[in-house]
């Protein structure tokens, strides 16, 4: 077992570190506040290979493992946790469904510009009844001899309106439950295709969320991604991989909030010494260490075994789940070591905090995840 | 064109410096990065290259681990990677015993332009006059433009309050300044291609250099600047604080 980066992952962290810092840190809390979604930050990613790191080169990617992938939204979200979603939502959801199910015409024409970083991608699941429940799923198609016909609509969708291309899960027969469901590549600009609300949210603000609204889209026959009926068992396997994105967001999240604090905590003066002087303070940053340093095990473990082609659901449920919740405690304890500074929006704490709390709750709540590990663990005894 | 580029593995700016229980610095829990003025002088090879063609090459004197640097420099673009390195040298302070090797190794290389950053900014060493002299070719330091004609170049440098253009003919060595461009970053494609440039290691033997390049000087000891002091509130109406600043200014630090 070797528990050390390669010199290869250490450079990517140093230039994901550096795009951050350099890029993504100046105006970040304008688009915050704005909620403001930055294409030009995206387009700048993809130059430096970012949007499509773990694909073949054949396909605009450049053939970089898990590991790597994990790394650079990890970087990402210590400075900009809503960059780490764009770029996780747009990689693990929008294109490595096209890449794993797709036809190889489907990847020449939709997975290369998404990998090479000329195209963003969003993933269309969740709807006001199917959440965490896909085969709740209403959006509806029919065959409609030369093209699909699709109806309904998805809501909490990220990369958005920005979008261009996007993977959508309908139902042919709702009497079929998950075995009805399909996956389809729909492309921004598709007559029937419109975005609704934008959903205004407690954080990661400058990502954008938005619903979409199908009525009478008819698309191309060839934009079938699988099989028909294949829609449930995609959206799953693709769920299984969103989740280790997810758990370096989060674990990015903590590792930003605790150097935040540490360094609060050594300059912050109260009764005549440095509040890190206090053994208190000393505690809780040992404690936020301890679990930042066990969930990027578990983080980078996932990603490992994804790129070794080893089942990895249960490991990336563990680390999603306790990346998240580590992200939710470390994030709120650094804003009680800022104490009213800390609620401020002058410190980065505050907006950490808000970022976080998404972390439990999308790609599967840590219900959902504790689920995912429960029926595993009990079929392995 | 071939273009050498001299760079140097150095403490993150941010790094905090500790001394060990040896007496010497200890570097294992600091990151390591490519001297900053470094990377421009990559970044100007580069830009030379896309425009002429060539080779860039890029050179380092340092312990073993600068082949970190070296990799950072092919994953930035360079073609093919030296590194000189050898127990016998204190690359890191020693600029007379680097300069030598580097001169040699670079000799062999043939360049037509040689680059490197101003100043590297742990040691504040400036090893482009070092080298240009032990080569016998110009050198311009602190270029803020770099125009090559023919066998000629035409710097642009820094000087008190204005520039200088200087005409030099190649080869010859410029020093780079932060102003002479905005390096570029590594990318994911060129990290995952840096492991299968080349990258050679050299020893002073292997350049038929011997220990008379070492040893004009020795490191007597390491210490740490003493802590900051505490500032000092005057207490009082603005006014009178005003003029017993004034009078602590004269009278005690006696800067006035």
């Amino acid at each position: 077992m070797i528990f050390e980066l390669s010199e290869d992952h250490q450079m990517m962290r140093k230039l994901a570190r550096d795009f951050a810092e350099k890029e993504c840190l100046p105006g970040l809390e304008e688009r915050d506040e704005k909620e403001e979604f930055s294409r030009e930050l995206f387009a700048k990613m993809g130059e430096l290979g970012f949007n499509g790191v773990v694909f073949p080169e054949d396909y605009g990617g450049t053939g970089a493992d898990y590991i790597s992938y994990a790394i650079i939204v990890e970087e990402l979200s210590r400075v900009d946790a809503s960059m780490g979603v764009t770029l996780s939502a747009h990689l693990s959801l929008g294109s490595y469904p096209i890449y794993k199910f797709g036809t190889h015409e489907q990847k020449m024409k939709y997975l290369k510009p998404l990998a090479e970083g000329t195209a963003l991608g969003a993933f269309g699941l969740t709807e006001p009844m199917a959440g965490s429940d896909a085969s709740g799923t209403r959006t509806m198609y029919v065959d409609g001899g030369d093209c699909w016909i699709l109806n309904g609509s998805k809501i909490f969708i990220t990369n958005a309106y920005y979008a261009d291309t996007y993977v959508i899960f309908a139902q042919s027969d709702r009497s079929k439950g998950h075995r009805g469901i399909s996956a389809f590549i729909v492309e921004k600009g598709t007559p029937g295709f419109s975005f609704g609300q934008k959903l205004k949210k407690m954080g990661i603000r400058s990502s954008a969320t938005y619903e979409l609204v199908f009525e009478d889209c008819r698309i191309p026959k060839e934009n079938l991604l699988g099989k028909e009926g294949e829609g449930f068992k995609i959206a799953m396997n693709t769920l299984d991989g969103g989740r280790i994105g997810i758990a370096a967001q989060a674990l990015g999240i903590a590792q930003g909030a605790y150097e935040a604090a540490v360094k609060y905590a050594k300059e912050r003066q109260q009764f005549g010494q440095s509040i890190a002087s206090l053994q208190n303070t000393q505690f809780t940053l040992a404690d936020m260490a301890t679990q930042i340093e066990a969930a990027r095990l578990l983080v980078y473990q996932s990603a490992y075994l994804d790129s070794a082609g080893k089942p990895y659901g249960k490991q990336s449920a563990m680390a999603k789940l306790f990346a998240s919740e580590t992200a939710m405690w470390v994030t709120t304890k650094a804003v009680q070591i800022f104490g009213g500074y800390g609620y401020s929006r002058e410190y980065p704490v505050e907006r950490m905090m808000r970022d976080a709390k998404i972390t439990e709750i999308y790609e599967g709540t840590s219900e959902v995840q504790r689920l995912v590990i429960g029926s595993q663990i009990l079929k392995e005894f | 064109m071939n273009i050498v580029v001299l760079v140097k593995q150095v403490f993150d700016t941010e790094a905090k410096i500790v001394i060990g229980a040896d007496g010497k610095i200890d570097d294992s829990n600091v990151t390591l990065i490519m001297n900053p003025y470094d990377e421009n002088a990559m970044e100007e090879a580069l830009l030379l290259k896309e425009k002429f063609g060539g080779e860039v090459i890029a050179v380092s004197v340092g312990a073993a681990k600068a082949q970190e640097t070296l990799r950072t420099a092919l994953a930035m673009g360079a073609d093919r990677a030296v590194l000189v390195s050898d127990s016998a040298i204190q690359p890191a302070s020693d600029d007379f015993a680097a300069a030598q090797a580097l001169a040699k190794a670079v000799s062999e290389l043939k360049p037509d332009i040689i680059l490197t950053g101003r100043v590297a900014i742990d040691y504040g060493s400036k090893i482009a006059g070092r080298v240009a002299e032990i080569l016998g070719i110009p050198h311009v330091n602190t270029i803020t433009k770099l125009e090559v004609e023919g066998d000629n170049a035409v710097a642009t440098r820094e000087i008190d309050g204005g520039s200088e253009v200087i005409e030099v003919p190649l080869p010859a060595v410029f020093s780079a300044q932060k102003s002479l461009n905005n390096p570029r970053y590594p990318t994911v494609a060129g990290i995952m291609k840096a492991k299968k440039k080349e990258l050679k290691t050299l020893t002073l033997a292997d350049l038929g250099l011997d220990a008379t390049v070492t040893g004009k000087m020795q490191i007597v000891g390491y210490s740490l600047p003493a802590g900051r002091k505490g500032g000092r509130v005057i207490p009082g109406e603005p006014a009178q604080a005003a003029a017993e600043l004034a009078r602590l200014l004269r009278a005690e630090a006696k800067i006035i």
